[in-house]
């Protein structure tokens, strides 16, 4: 079976590409695009370190077949910062060390930013249940969680 | 060495200089390199446990179109045994089978091919023909007198009288000291308990992932996630029989280790594969195949015995320790062994230990490898004597703690320790003070590790506007590089933001061994301040030069060379930019270096103190609230020090409550998937709060001890104390997990 041609919208930039019939979003976004800041952790959507949004909607990319981001928005990780500027949730991460090794935090990222598009104000168990399908290993969560929350008030406009 | 009293950069909280590469999605981890024309590398695995391999057959693999080249262990040379330490003879069997395989997911064969769907359908393609045999999948069988032997020339080391068959007890251990059988009888109350641990994953969340590269004149070049990128060279190198020189390990970004990755697996597949092919080749693990054929932690059984007298002096411990090595000896039960009692100054104690093959994948370390498990087993009996005695839990454990001049029960004697300034700590912490309700209890248990030494080398390269590179060749897994470049900073005296840290290459740097062992602050961090000292001692010459003056007439204070003496009168302080500016006119470039074998790692010492609650309809434990204390020695940036305590206290919640290897009765994993190998999610846990004790560690320059690894040995035990106080049951199995705990429940009830 050819190839097929797959026009689609990542991070508000049109793309098009070239995909198997089998071939996952996740494999299309790292292999095809090149954007390799979502990353695989299990291909079976129990670790959240591919997270994307899929037209608005938060998704495992190793879930999703390539040929269904046809007309869609995806949203990755390399989106979230705009020019210079790191994105309030990168820099959070940042400021509370919540991170050590790294490779899950784009996952973690893009899941905190589904998060907080939807409820800017979330306690500490909603982010708790929002972000517990990103497996880290390193963190223990606790400075992820604070890192969510601090970014959550700075988005909201509320001083440190 | 000089102590510094006060810190400028050392103890602060930047932020890390390889962050905004890491929260963009720009940082390279081992899978997110790829090359034009690159080949796709597969493994065939062992469908079955143990079997001989009669044959492989590869012809019709061979011919499929887009496949480039096919390796078997025919491929590799023959190694001699029993190598220090690795094994070779053991490593080349466990990366690719050759008489029999000996776990399932057993490497047979390797398979480059144009895209990774032709290789899996070449990997499907070749034919193995097996001879089944009889899997080995505990303990119990492997000991017994009729168990299938897995090694027909495994001999049983350390025994006495020296073995004549063959068997699965790779190996015997003993530690001993005083008069254990009179130091029991001494004892007024004596606690005997038996506990098993199952195999756990260090669930490191990236998968091994490789690139490898060859040219014509023979050179290889592999970009892959390690540890321990000279330890790969090295392990290849030997593999392939190849000279070093020809390998270059370029280590990417590194999604998490925990010791499972300091030894190679599908590395030298690659090299080889690129290498028959003349094409790079891209090899990267699924998360089946993580579980199923990279190092577990070992399954164990312990059985520990705790005598005390009435006012809770300790007087002797007794301990046996089984641990499953899987397919290939070399558990760490020696480590097990030394580490379950060195908390307490403990007089007369006896441990055996027992190194045990077993059909599942050859066990590496995981975090203070060997620990967690022995810690569970003692730390359970202690509270138990203390429960019985009528004593605080906490108390108890002071009134044994081992403190400076205690000789250890792994030998020497101990320098400055902080473990009774960590329990001091819990004992007057709020949290201790705070009442539970039903349903509800609290749980302590203390913990221990070495922390390693090895080699480490460093250089610092001062730029020409008086900024720094650090370069190390230890690969950042947690915020080292963070680490390393405050305690440039602190001896050059010029702000962090100024100094950049790099991870470098096997060309690029001298020797240096792995990540692991806790060393890398410690052990690569003196190298570094020794480097930071070279550069000073440079910049102190070149000024006194400049003023011709003598050296001891020029000092150093915040960046700059400050005259002395004589000189004082006349010289205006000389910054390091100035003279980095001059450098071609004042002796050329300004590079320090430092390279050492460490020595003298302080202990670092941990309490973990934990409140549950457990549900009596459903067996479910509720992790409420959590504080760990560990000793730093000296923090060098907190919030990452911090983060070390969280991390570990969190995976041995896990390794307390949810995770454990399922195999059937015919040795098949059935759970190798994150969905059914449990660990703990954001959801299942509160904040973990942490004290940083620092009692300086007396052989280094800053007090510096590891930090990386205690914080998993105190957890399985304070969840399991926690758990008795809130059931009234003793658990001595792991996991307690619902199921479990619910059975344990309804056993009570009658």
């Amino acid at each position: 079976m050819p190839k097929l041609h797959i026009r689609t919208e990542i991070n508000g930039e049109p793309a098009e590409f070239l995909a198997e019939p089998h071939q996952t979003l996740l494999d299309a976004l790292r292999n095809e695009l090149g954007l390799t800041g979502t990353k695989e952790g299990c291909g079976t959507g129990d670790c959240g370190a591919c997270s994307v949004t899929f037209d608005g909607q938060l998704v495992c990319s190793c879930l999703v077949l390539a040929a269904e981001a046809e007309g869609a928005r995806i949203g990755t990780v390399e989106g979230l910062a705009s020019g210079e500027a790191l994105h309030p949730l990168q820099q959070k991460f940042l400021e509370h060390a919540a991170l050590q090794c790294g490779v899950c935090t784009p996952g973690f990222l893009v899941a905190a930013k589904a998060l907080l598009d939807r409820n800017p104000d979330p306690d500490e168990r909603t982010v708790r249940y929002a972000l517990a399908g990103n497996l880290c290993r390193c963190t223990g969560y606790d400075k992820i969680i604070r890192a969510v929350l601090d970014a959550a008030a700075e988005l909201r406009g509320e001083p440190a | 060495m000089t102590q510094p009293r006060s810190f400028r950069y050392v103890g602060t909280r930047p932020i890390r200089q390889d962050g905004a590469e890491k929260v963009t999605g720009r940082a390279n981890f081992g899978a997110d390199l790829s090359f034009p024309g690159m080949l796709w590398g597969r493994v065939l695995r062992s469908p079955h446990a143990h079997a001989k391999v009669v044959s492989i057959d590869t012809s019709a693999a061979s011919e499929i179109p887009g496949v480039k080249a096919i390796v078997t262990s025919a491929d590799l040379p023959e190694q001699r045994p029993g190598g220090d330490p690795t094994d070779m003879y053991d490593l080349t069997r466990n990366i690719l089978a050759r008489e029999k395989v000996l776990y399932e997911g057993h490497p047979i064969a390797a398979v480059a091919a144009t895209s990774r769907e032709i290789a899996d359908r070449a990997v499907a393609a070749i034919q193995v023909e097996y001879e089944l045999l009889e899997p080995v999948l505990d303990l119990d069988r492997a000991i017994a007198p009729d168990a299938p032997i897995l090694h027909a020339e495994l001999r049983c080391a350390g025994s006495d009288p020296k073995p004549e068959g063959p068997t699965n007890v790779a190996s015997r251990i003993l530690i001993e000291r005083g008069d254990v059988e009179r130091a029991f009888a001494d004892a007024d109350v004596v606690i005997e308990r038996e506990f098993t641990t199952p195999t756990v994953h260090q669930g490191y969340i990236e998968p091994f992932a490789c690139v490898a590269r060859t040219t014509e004149d023979g050179q290889s070049t592999l970009w892959c996630c390690t540890q321990g990128p000279f330890t790969v060279r090295s392990l290849c190198a030997a593999l392939l029989r190849i000279e070093t020189s020809k390998i270059k390990v370029i280590p990417s970004e590194i999604g998490g280790g925990f010791g499972g990755k300091t030894t190679v697996y599908q590395e030298p597949l690659a090299l080889l594969l690129s290498r028959k092919s003349g094409r790079a080749v891209k090899m990267v693990m699924t998360r089946q195949e993580v579980f199923r054929a990279t190092g577990p932690a070992s399954a164990s059984r312990i059985r520990v015995k705790l005598g005390a007298k009435r006012d809770g002096t300790l007087t002797a411990a007794e301990a046996s320790l089984a641990y499953e090595a899987g397919a290939f000896k070399g558990s760490p039960v020696v480590a097990g062994a030394m580490a379950m009692f060195a908390m307490y100054d403990l007089p007369s104690v006896r441990i055996e230990g027992f190194d045990v093959v077993t059909n599942k994948p050859k066990v590496n370390a995981y975090r203070a490898p060997g620990a967690p498990m022995a810690t569970f087993a003692s730390e359970s009996v202690v509270d138990e004597l203390a429960a019985s005695l009528e004593m605080d839990p906490i108390e108890f454990r002071l009134k044994n703690a081992v403190r400076q001049g205690s000789v250890a029960v792994y030998g020497p004697k101990l320098k400055a320790v902080g473990l009774v300034e960590c329990l001091e700590a819990l004992r007057d912490s709020e949290h201790y003070r705070t009442p539970l309700s039903e349903n509800q209890g609290r749980g302590i248990a203390c913990g221990f590790w070495f922390n390693g030494n090895m080699q480490s080398s460093a250089q610092i390269h001062v730029n020409e506007d008086g900024t720094a590179t650090v370069v190390s060749g230890c690969p950042d897994i947690g915020g080292s590089r963070a680490s390393l470049a405050l305690m440039a900073a602190e001896e050059l005296g010029i702000p962090v933001e100024q100094i950049r840290p790099i991870v470098a290459d096997t060309e690029t740097i001298g020797y240096n061994d792995g990540t692991g062992g806790s060393r890398v602050t410690y052990a690569t961090g003196t190298a570094v301040i020794e480097a930071a000292r070279d550069i000073v001692l440079q910049l102190r010459q070149r000024a006194a030069a400049f003023w011709d003056t003598q050296l001891e007439n020029v000092g150093y204070e915040d960046g700059k060379a400050i005259p002395l003496g004589d000189a004082a009168e006349n010289q205006q302080p000389l910054p390091l930019s100035t003279l980095a500016r001059r450098a071609a006119r004042m002796g050329g470039p300004i590079v320090g270096r430092s390279t050492w074998t460490a020595r003298g790692n302080g202990p670092s010492f941990a309490a973990h103190l934990v409140d549950v609650e457990v549900d009596p309809e459903t067996g479910r434990v509720e992790v409420l609230r959590y504080t760990a204390a560990q000793d730093a020695g000296k923090a060098i940036h907190p919030s990452y020090v911090e983060g070390q305590y969280q991390g570990g206290a969190v995976q041995g919640i896990g390794w307390a409550l949810n995770e454990a290897y399922f195999y059937d009765a015919e040795g098949h994993l059935q759970n190798a998937s994150f969905l059914d190998y449990r660990m703990p999610v954001a959801s299942d846990l509160p904040m973990i709060d942490t004290i940083v004790v620092e009692v300086p560690n007396p052989n280094h320059p800053y007090g510096v001890r590891g930090v990386g690894e205690t914080s998993i040995v105190p957890p399985l035990a304070a969840v399991a104390n926690a758990v008795q106080a809130a059931t009234g049951i003793r658990f001595v199995d792991l996991p307690m997990s619902p199921p479990a705990v619910l059975a344990a429940i309804d056993r009570t009830r009658g």
